[in-house]
């Protein structure tokens, strides 16, 4: 037997900090039975020196709260040291650890309450500070989308022309007094002057067309290229939508400097250059991280946010709410859009909080009033024509679009980031976005639909036809002969304008489609929702028209004779565009239920939840059917992020025993004994290795279980220990039991390490199904997890081991599919085709060949996800 | 003394008419209101814009439409079809945020310049490139014990101010450079 054979050996020619790990089940039976007679003296031992500490079953009292009285009853002259409890870079936290530190915290500050009037407001701040912070973050990020909105509109009416008499506003905002405007030039006045009008004097003719053609394109690209050198210089992670990264943040892993000030900064200064300079990117996604960067920055300021990773994603929920609470002037929204997508953990007490949150950022962006239309959002629109039941197969066709579009959208997309991030090719940032917007400007300036704002599109797409639209899109042959009653116009055969604009709105459909696929991952904030959305809106406009007038020329159909009377008005083409812009963004992001309530707050009319829900639904469904995550969970799995998603189901056979560390083919588990180490051997443990965290057992005969221990606590509380504790020298013995082993006389003094030991690890036998352990780790968010066999440690599961093989088992089923297809959720069956179960041998031997070909090739991946592993 | 009173007494008065006067200006001067009604062509009469500064209940067509284009019998007509909105704005709002912004990206600007072209410079003239490499040096310091040290060390106050922004805005700028590494390089984040 091989596996005996490398057994025996690991054992031999390992050190004290080794037991082997076993991987027969003969093998462990006979030991663990040893084992067990042998030591059961040595186990009532170690119970009875826990007594003293079975108040409580977490020990784990540093960084935040320090010792309490109840758990700690002999440790009274320690002291908490700095530092331990807290993570590195990129590293997972674990969420059972946190809370229970802040319960710990909690219980002692209400013990303390009744001592004096200074502590009981104390605890009042404390119990307040919930509330304060959501508080502040909603109030900066309101007052920061208030600052984007207004210089991101001068911004990109600053490519047009600029306002004579007053320099800091933008087209509308100059034209606001002027009286001199008239019907069929609403948009013209004195004050505004276009380039070609400053720099040539004449504002019409084919020389002040290329004069603006080429201004047009020199502001979008320094636009471009300040931003893109911006986020180089200053704040690299300021790029991008932000919102994969925010995902698996709340999920529990940490980038530091992610939500820092630097980014917050600059991701607001350039959100409003990359806007302005006419990609095709939105700034709804980076304004949840902006909101995200308010929240991280205001917890700072309450010991309870700053000091707890877990509590401080409680915030993080809260503030994405308020994020895209502002971004679309829907708190309602906002709240189920941070429940539905982004948090991880989501109790009901933040679901308030997000509430509150989101309500301060809407009134106080409410109280800016960016837009002068004293609403939220620029493309805010209100419908009152009613909708017919026949109208639901377009909507439903919209939502098959919708759909389309978003696996194509991701698959597309996904593609090219994979080839940004593993050939040449994204070595050259600045070079790329300036191409890319050089190629935008280029080609949007000729087509009106694309040379405006996208919002201000959306809001073209979305508006009806009134008497007092002036948009080309409204030039309907009836309204010719003016003496006719226009606000009971019934349907109306379309104009040459309404011909000249449908292809026009074709083509722009077909650039932003393209241009969407190669912006969304540039290296500038760049959001997904307003292109998305105004591809639907065109999509969805296109056909509103489109049956607008076949009920107009067919209004004898059977579909149309019943609604359709003539002189009755019964399509509206701007619905059609809403609903195709919630298909489309459904598609891509693959959000329900907050979606509709986004557009629903969108346009204020109750009775179109229908049509949306309709819309919405179908384009889930169409879109699973291509793959089954969304653009953030694509770019999540692209980048490797340690994400445990919540929604997907574990079907698979395979036991803890199958993924645990280490492999029968690896070296064994490196383990630290309770009490006969010295400083110097558990220094070389930590230098030798490169796992992140130890279980410590008995003895290494024993290797009965006793807690676990974190790397960065022993580093930290080692060093921690040669500053302050005198006589501690290399040889000393480190100790993790209560009291000190018997020493020699001549013996230095020894290192008591008890406090920065988990005593209550989270424990599975070998033989759990995968299945429960996976629920483990998603439900209570763990970081790792022991498997034990009689009690003795056998190895270790960590978070990333759990992702590696959902990963595996997902891709030896489907070798043969190109790459990108591997991002596809398909679970294969855990039966065979016979349908008895697969053999388990069979599982782990196509695990292993295939763990070979992928090292080399991503070890980008590999290497993040090696700062979470243990 | 009595006459430093006054003075200080006209002082008071001023500063809080000066306030006053900010606060209306606020409220209600810088704060722009208008009335747009648009009109759409009707019989002979072209299509028109009007726009008055009136409050909003007097904000309709009757109101704002002056002169009126069609006789008294056909005003009730005519007034239907327009349609009237009334819509405030803060011009001191925008005015305050776009000097603002441009005033921020402008220090930026000038930081990114001074960082990265005449920061290089400089140092080679005066310390020629021992000083570049060493900065190169410290980046890569990857012994686990180096990390305990920052952590523990970042609890010990510095006694001199100066000191302590020079150390603050070197750990920054190596923060600035890890992640620039992770993005830019590694591509293991926001790829």
């Amino acid at each position: 037997m091989e596996s005996e054979q490398l057994y025996h050996r690991g054992y031999c020619r390992n050190s004290y900090n080794s037991i082997a790990s076993a991987s027969s089940d003969e093998e462990l039976l006979d030991g663990a039975g040893i084992v067990m007679d042998f030591h059961t003296t040595e186990d009532d031992n170690l119970l009875d020196g826990d007594a003293a500490s079975r108040g409580s079953n977490y020990t784990m009292s540093n960084g935040g709260g320090g010792p309490s009285s109840s758990t700690h009853l002999l440790d009274f002259l320690e002291e908490p040291i700095p530092g331990v409890g807290t993570y590195d870079d990129f590293h997972t936290i674990d969420w059972v650890r946190e809370k229970c530190k802040d319960r710990e915290r909690h219980r002692k500050i209400n013990s303390k309450k009744k001592e004096s009037a200074w502590e009981f407001t104390k605890s009042l701040y404390d119990a307040w500070s919930g509330w304060l912070v959501v508080t502040l973050t909603g109030l900066a990020s309101g007052a920061l989308a208030g600052l984007i909105d207004i210089a991101a509109d001068w911004m990109n009416d600053l490519k047009e022309g600029v306002c004579l008499s007053a320099m800091w506003f933008n087209h509308e905002q100059c034209c606001w007094t002027s009286n001199e405007t008239t019907f069929a030039e609403r948009d013209k006045c004195p004050q505004w002057k276009s380039w070609a009008e400053l720099i040539l004097g004449q504002a019409e003719g084919p020389g002040s067309y290329i004069m603006n053609y080429f201004m047009y394109i020199y502001w979008a690209l320094s636009f471009a290229f300040l931003a893109v050198c911006l986020v180089k210089v200053f704040a690299p992670y300021a790029c991008g939508s932000g919102i994969p990264e925010i995902k698996t943040i709340l999920s529990g892993f940490i980038i530091r400097g992610y939500l820092g000030k630097w980014t917050l900064m600059i991701k607001t200064i350039t959100l409003v250059l990359a806007v302005a300079s006419g990609l095709s990117l939105g700034k709804e996604g980076p304004l949840v991280h902006v909101a995200c960067c308010c929240g991280n920055i205001f917890s700072y300021l309450f010991p309870k946010y700053s000091k707890n990773e877990a509590k401080k994603r409680e915030v993080l929920s809260a503030a994405s709410a308020a994020g895209v609470s502002v971004a679309f002037g829907a708190p309602i929204g906002g709240v189920l859009f941070s429940l539905e997508e982004v948090s991880y953990y989501f109790p009901l007490k933040t679901l308030w909080r997000s509430f509150f949150a989101a309500l301060v950022a809407a009134f106080v962006l409410r109280s800016i009033n960016p837009f002068g239309n004293s609403r939220l959002v620029l493309f805010y629109v209100e419908y009152h024509t009613p909708w017919y039941i026949f109208e639901l197969l377009p909507f439903i066709l919209l939502g098959v679009f919708g759909g389309l579009w978003g696996a194509f959208f991701i698959r597309a997309n996904i593609a090219w980031c994979r080839r940004r991030k593993s050939t040449r090719f994204g070595k050259y940032p600045v070079l790329e976005v300036i191409l890319v917007a050089a190629i935008t400007a280029v080609v949007a300036f000729p087509n009106p639909y694309t040379r405006q704002n996208t919002s201000e599109l959306i809001k073209e797409l979305f508006t009806d036809c009134g008497p007092l639209e002036s948009s080309q899109l409204c030039q309907y042959r009836s309204q010719m002969n003016g003496s006719k009653a226009f606000t009971d116009n019934p349907n109306r055969p379309a104009g040459p304008g309404v011909y000249s604009a449908m292809w026009q709105l074709c083509l722009a459909l077909i650039f932003k489609i393209i241009m969407t696929i190669f912006t969304f991952g540039l290296k500038v904030p760049s959001g997904l929702f307003i292109p998305s959305m105004a591809i639907g809106a065109i999509a969805g406009r296109i056909v509103g028209i489109a049956m607008e007038q076949l009920a107009y020329y067919h209004h004898d159909w059977f579909l149309f004779k019943e609604w359709c009377e003539v002189g009755a008005d019964c399509i509206t083409p701007g619905l059609y565009a809403m609903v195709g812009a919630a298909a489309c963004l459904g598609g891509v992001t693959r959000m329900t239920v907050s979606l509709v309530v986004i557009v629903f707050e969108l346009t204020g009319g109750l009775e179109y939840i229908v049509p949306l829900m309709a819309a919405v639904m179908t384009s889930k469904w169409v879109g699973d059917a291509f793959g089954r995550e969304g653009i953030y969970e694509a770019h999540i799995r692209l980048n490797g992020y340690p994400f445990l998603d919540a929604k997907e189901e574990f079907t698979h056979t395979t036991l803890a025993r199958d993924v645990m560390r280490p492999r029968s083919s690896d070296p064994p588990l490196a383990v630290l004994t309770q009490d006969d180490l010295t400083v110097e051997e558990l220094q070389s443990v930590i230098n030798e290795t490169s796992y992140n965290g130890f279980p410590v057992i008995v003895s290494k005969e024993s290797q009965r279980l006793v807690g676990f221990a974190l790397r960065r606590d022993i580093t930290i509380a080692i060093e921690n220990a040669r500053r302050k504790q005198e006589g501690i020298l290399l040889n000393s013995r480190v100790y993790f039991t209560q009291h000190a082993p018997t020493l020699p006389a001549d013996s230095p003094r020894p290192l008591k390490l008890r406090s920065i030991l988990d005593m209550s690890p989270f424990t599975v036998t070998d033989h759990t199904p995968m299945e429960i352990v996976v629920d483990i780790f998603r439900k209570l968010g763990l970081r790792q997890c022991l498997v034990t066999h009689n009690g003795i440690v056998l190895g270790i599961i960590t978070k990333k081991n759990i992702l590696e093989h959902l990963e595996e088992l997902k891709q030896h089923t489907e070798p043969l599919a190109p790459s990108w297809y591997y991002h596809k959720k398909r679970y294969p069956s855990s039966h065979g085709s016979n349908g008895e179960p697969r053999s388990r041998v069979h599982h782990v031997q196509l695990i292993r060949s295939f763990q070979d070909g992928r090292r080399e090739e991503d070890e980008e991946e590999v290497c993040l996800l090696n700062g979470s592993n243990l | 003394n009595s006459y430093f009173f006054e003075t200080n007494a006209n002082n008071t008065a001023t500063i809080t008419n000066l306030l006053k006067c900010f606060l209306l200006c606020w409220l209600y001067l810088c704060k722009d209101i208008r009335c747009k009604c648009i009109c759409p062509p009707y019989r002979d009469v072209e299509g028109q814009i009007y726009k008055q500064n009136v409050s909003l209940k007097d904000c309709n067509c009757l109101h704002v439409v002056e002169p009126m284009p069609v006789d008294g019998k056909d005003v009730e007509a005519y007034c239907l079809r327009c349609e009237c909105k009334y819509e405030e704005r803060s011009s001191g709002t925008i005015k305050v945020t776009i000097i603002m912004y441009l005033s921020i990206l402008g220090l930026l600007l000038l930081y990114m310049v001074y960082l990265t072209l005449l920061e290089p410079m400089l140092k080679r003239r005066l310390f020629g490139h021992s000083q570049l490499i060493q900065s190169d040096d410290d980046i890569g310091d990857q012994q686990p014990f180096a990390n305990a040290h920052n952590v523990l060390s970042r609890s010990h106050s510095r006694p001199n101010m100066l000191n302590k922004v020079e150390h603050a805005q070197q750990r920054w700028r190596r923060q600035v450079q890890e992640q620039r590494k992770s993005v830019f390089d590694r591509h293991v984040v926001l790829s």
